[in-house]
């Protein structure tokens, strides 16, 4: 079990080299590419990967999510490190 | 009527020219001449209609892609594009300026082959001397770009036991991901099939081999097993007409890239209709497409949308008939056919080179 404290609300993660975020305008889904695959995101993680620009961190993009959505910020901030810490497990993301 | 999906991938076969000769190459047996291929007009038009009908990546391939003098202006508009673009590549052409033009023009991706991990392995498969430094090289000039790089090792019969080394090599030149492929028997592979098809006990140490390396972490890997050995077939390119689409360097569009083998069949060119009506209308993309062109055992079978009947290319080549279930299938009337064929695999047969 590796430690998921790597992705924490000061981290600024941004896309890996190979990897990016793109709208497939023909279906109609987000997708993220990556080498030799790509993969459909859906739900709320297109509105969360949006937001990975390289300046904000993790705790700007939940609290601008939250101000957003109108949301408790703790539920936000459940989903978005859930999500950021398996891509950055998976190499996807990184600081 | 509803239109099928549209195709996820596109495979850019730029030439079939190339400076190695394996003798397991997936170009057809009859190869396409320079003068045949599409000039660089016709291939900006393939990525342009490409991305406007769905396909999300192009990989540009070959023969050897790089013997192309306008790869970097087609991977420069893949990227305008937003198509993902991966070069597939031996890496015999690649130098520093060559890569620091494809790394500005916005390559994604690129897949590097090696033959085996040792030079007079390498060279008895490629037949080009000194190739080994040279992708060696290669390898260095791209980890130090920072372009993602897998490296892919085609196993077979000769090389199947040095897996370990292969992984090695990879840490050592720092790939993100490892393609150890079996070899596939098709046109120069099937050729060559009894040389390279290697025996159960060579397939199960490889498989050991490469589930000692999973284990490790760190590496990304993907594992092509040789379908001879099963007795299922593999869903062979996501389904007919499904996923993929597969242009040749004179614009020939195909399903997949052997399927030029298929009979009584015309093969429909991109310099004659567009690639939307060649994907949603041709013949050739309907034959096989979905379900209803099964025979039994596929046309009752649980797994029909799983593995698709498996491959019409490989049907036709051991049944005689491309609509038969791929005889791997060991509910093939015909699976007999494969396991002969492992059965007879034999120790140092002469290998056929591909040559032009």
């Amino acid at each position: 079990m590796r430690d998921q404290s790597c992705v924490a609300e000061e981290t600024v993660l941004s896309f890996a080299r190979g990897h990016r975020l793109q709208h497939d305008r023909v279906r109609d889904l987000w997708i993220v590419q990556a080498p030799e695959k790509a993969f459909v995101i859906e739900g709320s993680a297109p509105h969360i990967l949006r937001l990975l620009d390289g300046e904000r961190s993790v705790g700007d993009i939940i609290q601008k999510l939250a101000n957003e959505f109108s949301a408790p910020r703790e539920v936000i901030a459940k989903d978005v490190l859930a999500l950021l810490s398996e891509l950055t497990e998976k190499n996807v993301l990184h600081t | 009527m509803t239109l099928p999906s549209p195709p996820m991938s596109l495979l850019a076969e730029l030439t079939h020219r190339c400076p190695l000769s394996c003798p397991y190459c997936s170009n057809p047996l009859e190869l396409e001449r320079k003068a045949a291929e599409l000039d660089t007009a016709g291939w900006r038009s393939v990525l342009e209609q490409a991305a406007e009908l769905g396909v999300l990546q192009v990989h540009f391939s070959g023969g050897e892609p790089m013997a192309r003098p306008d790869l970097v202006e087609l991977v420069a508009l893949a990227r305008k594009l937003n198509l993902y673009s991966n070069l597939i590549t031996s890496g015999v052409l690649l130098d520093e300026a060559k890569l620091e033009a494809l790394d500005k023009a916005g390559l994604d991706h690129i897949q590097l082959s090696f033959q085996d991990v040792t030079e007079a392995g390498a060279e008895r498969i490629g037949g080009l001397k000194g190739a080994q430094a040279r992708k060696i090289a290669a390898a260095r000039l791209i980890r130090a770009s920072g372009i993602p790089m897998t490296l892919n090792f085609v196993v077979h019969r000769e090389n199947v036991a040095r897996i370990p080394e292969m992984f090695a090599l990879a840490r050592e030149l720092g790939a993100g991901r490892v393609e150890i492929a079996h070899t596939q028997y098709y046109g120069w592979g099937l050729k060559n099939r009894d040389a390279l098809l290697p025996s159960r006990e060579q397939l199960q140490d490889a498989t050991r081999a490469v589930e000692t390396e999973r284990a490790k972490g760190g590496l990304s890997i993907d594992y092509v097993t040789p379908d001879y050995h099963a007795d299922r077939p593999k869903p062979c390119m996501g389904g007919w007409g499904q996923r993929f689409v597969n242009v040749t360097p004179s614009g020939r569009v195909l399903p997949c890239h052997a399927a030029e083998i298929i009979p009584d069949v015309a093969f429909p060119n991109v310099q004659d209709r567009t690639l939307s009506d060649i994907w949603n209308c041709s013949p050739l993309f309907n034959m096989f497409r979905g379900t209803d062109w099964m025979p039994e055992p596929c046309r009752s079978c649980a797994r029909k949308e799983q593995d698709w009947g498996g491959c019409r290319c490989q049907a036709l080549a051991l049944t005689g008939n491309a609509a038969n279930t791929d005889p791997v299938c060991s509910l093939s009337p015909f699976h007999d056919r494969v396991e002969k064929a492992v059965a007879e695999a034999s120790e140092k047969p002469e290998l056929v080179y591909r040559r032009f």
